[in-house]
């Protein structure tokens, strides 16, 4: 309805209308509502919090960058500290159905035998295809580039799954107990990477990142010419998985 | 042909009636008990994320559109001879929507929340279209039954015809699109599987059309007029052709792309869909067929008419398990040029074997069709009633 519209019958349902959607909205979805609270900081980087109540920025651009030169043999340690962080824990007899946020990638090219490994997860596209094809919106892009499911309109068709050209979603095939209150996970729906939202919008570091023993991975502000991270970027070669997709992910692999 | 004694025909229809309530009652059951348990009695994973249910679902779905070409064949192209069977077509096309649809909601991983679905439609997604073009095909058809089996609506049977041919076409390419748009995976991502999913549905839908046609002329005693076995077999044989030509010129054009090779060797010579597409869906779905359709010895029997549809049906849904299970099971080629090793069975390739509920499920999902169709042509007049003046008129046409 535009401003200039002066029936008052009209104008008193928009109101009540937009009352209603607004207490809906509380209401129906309350994983947004979690997040919009969830800056009560004690980060050391607690300049980086997001106020209480405030959107998230599209001034800023989340991202990545992991150095697979770094990586250790062997090293699970993001993959232990990533799935303890958000209450990823359930062992299925079937490994191939559970949930796997991070990953451990081994890669041997095939021309030179050169051996290299990197986590892989959620790549936090900036034209993601697991949004286009959510037939709900549940899979969606915050502004400040997180790629995320709202575990409470997604209903599972796996659609995302199907779209993501890096494997990263994972579905939840079976029902889930004591789970971490700040990262709400549930049968029957797709999750996977959220870059720790929970975390950053603290101020604070994704989990996979702090845990590193190597210091193969950094996180910041893409956007910022000033950050550490696009520094880096700046300064030495980097690759996107799948760049010929154009997908423009947020994260960034050196030494691969 | 014998006339059936009316009271065999009572107790088969009851039987059959049950038969069909319980198979359906039975997927629902199955669907709670996945419902309840979660996904993990499934044979699907987290690769292998589509399986059987969505094959038959997609399956029925694909044939509601398809079947209604014989009401096309009418309304729009004119053609006197199907004008009497356009309604069993249109009462096909709303069984087999309802149970196609039943099955895919009920695989749903939170299937209670359809609601959701209904009130947060996201319009970049070919599910999200889904949503405004089943409710519209749904009341076209509707709309289109009435017109043709109320008199005094008749006049508007062409024009409602024609709107509902222009949405099953959109509707199907809609179908089709769910594999156009995965950017990623070899198996997808061709605008060729949009037309290919529209002549699919004409093969499929006309063969379930032509056994449940016979099946009632059957219970009725009566025989199927030549001219009309004659016409709509060719009709059946020209669909499955064209099927056929669909499906190698994508493979063909599929093995001239060198990063699509490697899935091509995969489907057509080395894993357990190999057989499957050359056996099941070349040889058993599409060439005997033809054969059966066009042999002079085999081409205006009844029987082997029948036999050609059952072996379409069956062809189509092993092509389709082919194309969903196979173009999963293969792995996304994430870094090119590179051996991959993860825990997350990157570059393995999966293997699927469907569980006893998801085979309910799926089966479910037919129950419905067939037990909306039993009924519908139990309490309505869906039994063609041919002219015979303009059967021979039609006959004199080479059409």
């Amino acid at each position: 309805m535009s401003s200039q519209d002066k029936n008052p019958r009209r104008a008193f349902l928009a109101a009540a209308g937009t009352g209603v959607a607004g207490l809906g909205f509380t209401v129906i979805a309350p994983g947004l509502h979690l997040m919009a609270v969830a800056g009560n900081a004690d980060a050391a980087n607690a300049a980086d919090a997001r106020k209480p109540g405030s959107a998230a920025s599209p001034a800023v651009r989340w991202g990545l960058l992991i150095d697979a030169n770094k990586c250790a043999p062997g090293c699970r340690k993001c993959i232990d500290a990533c799935h303890s962080e958000n209450g990823v824990t359930e062992k299925l007899p079937d490994p191939r159905q559970n949930s796997q946020w991070i990953r451990k990638i081994e890669l041997v090219d095939r021309r030179t035998g050169h051996s290299t490994q990197l986590p892989m997860m959620c790549q936090h596209c900036a034209k993601p295809p697991c949004v286009d094809v959510c037939p709900t919106g549940a899979s969606m892009k915050r502004a400040d580039g997180i790629v995320l499911v709202d575990r409470h309109i997604c209903i599972g068709c796996r659609y995302c799954m199907m779209a993501c050209p890096y494997k990263a979603r994972s579905f939840v095939h079976t029902p889930l107990h004591e789970q971490n209150p700040e990262v709400p996970r549930g049968q029957g729906c797709v999750e996977g990477c959220t870059l720790c939202v929970h975390r950053v919008d603290k101020g604070l570091q994704p989990a996979c990142v702090e845990s590193c023993p190597e210091g193969a991975m950094s996180f910041g502000d893409l956007n910022d010419a000033s950050s550490a991270i696009a520094k880096q970027i700046a300064s030495v070669p980097t690759t996107q998985v799948r760049a010929d997709l154009r997908l423009d992910p947020g994260v960034r692999y050196q030494g691969i | 042909m014998m006339k059936p004694d009316p009271r065999n025909k009572e107790s088969l229809f009851y039987l059959t009636a049950a038969i069909g309530a319980l198979v359906s009652a039975t997927g629902v059951a199955a669907a709670l008990y996945m419902e309840h348990q979660g996904h993990v009695v499934t044979g699907m994973n987290n690769q292998i994320v589509w399986g059987l249910p969505l094959i038959v679902a997609i399956f029925l779905i694909v044939s509601a559109s398809g079947v209604l070409n014989i009401g096309s064949m009418a309304s729009v192209f004119g053609r006197v001879l199907y004008k009497s069977r356009a309604p069993l077509a249109g009462l096909l096309a709303v069984a087999m929507l309802t149970g196609g649809l039943a099955a895919i909601m009920l695989d749903l991983g939170r299937a209670d929340r359809i609601m959701v679905a209904a009130t947060h439609v996201n319009l970049t997604s070919v599910f999200g279209w889904n949503m405004i073009l089943y409710p519209v095909f749904y009341s076209l058809v509707a709309v289109y039954l009435w017109t043709m089996m109320e008199r005094r609506m008749n006049p508007w049977s062409k024009v409602v015809g024609f709107a509902t041919f222009i949405w099953r076409v959109v509707m199907t390419t809609g179908t089709g699109c769910i594999f156009v748009f995965l950017v990623a995976r070899q198996a997808y991502g061709t605008a060729l599987l949009a037309p290919m999913f529209i002549i699919m549905s004409f093969a499929w839908g006309l063969a379930i059309h032509i056994l449940t046609q016979a099946a009632m002329y059957a219970a009725n005693g009566t025989q199927l007029p030549a001219l009309v076995l004659q016409r709509t077999k060719n009709l059946l044989g020209s669909f499955v052709a064209a099927t056929l030509y669909f499906t190698a010129v994508m493979h063909l054009a599929n093995i001239y792309f060198a990063k699509n090779t490697a899935f091509e060797y995969f489907i057509l010579m080395n894993s357990e869909f190999t057989s499957l597409f050359w056996v099941g869906q070349v040889l058993l779905g599409s060439l005997l067929p033809l054969a059966l359709l066009y042999h002079p010895a085999t081409a205006a029997r009844g029987a082997w008419v029948n036999l050609a549809s059952l072996l379409v049906i069956l062809g189509g849904l092993i092509q389709l398990y082919v194309f969903i299970i196979g173009g999963q099971a293969f792995p996304l080629d994430i870094f090119p040029g590179y051996e991959v090793k993860s825990s997350f069975f990157d570059a393995e390739v999966d293997h699927y074997a469907a569980s006893l509920p998801e085979m309910l499920l799926a089966l479910g999902g037919i129950g419905i069709a067939f037990t909306i169709t039993l009924i519908g042509v139990r309490v309505l007049d869906f039994m063609p009633h041919d002219d015979p003046a303009q059967l021979e008129a039609a006959g004199s046409k080479t059409d």
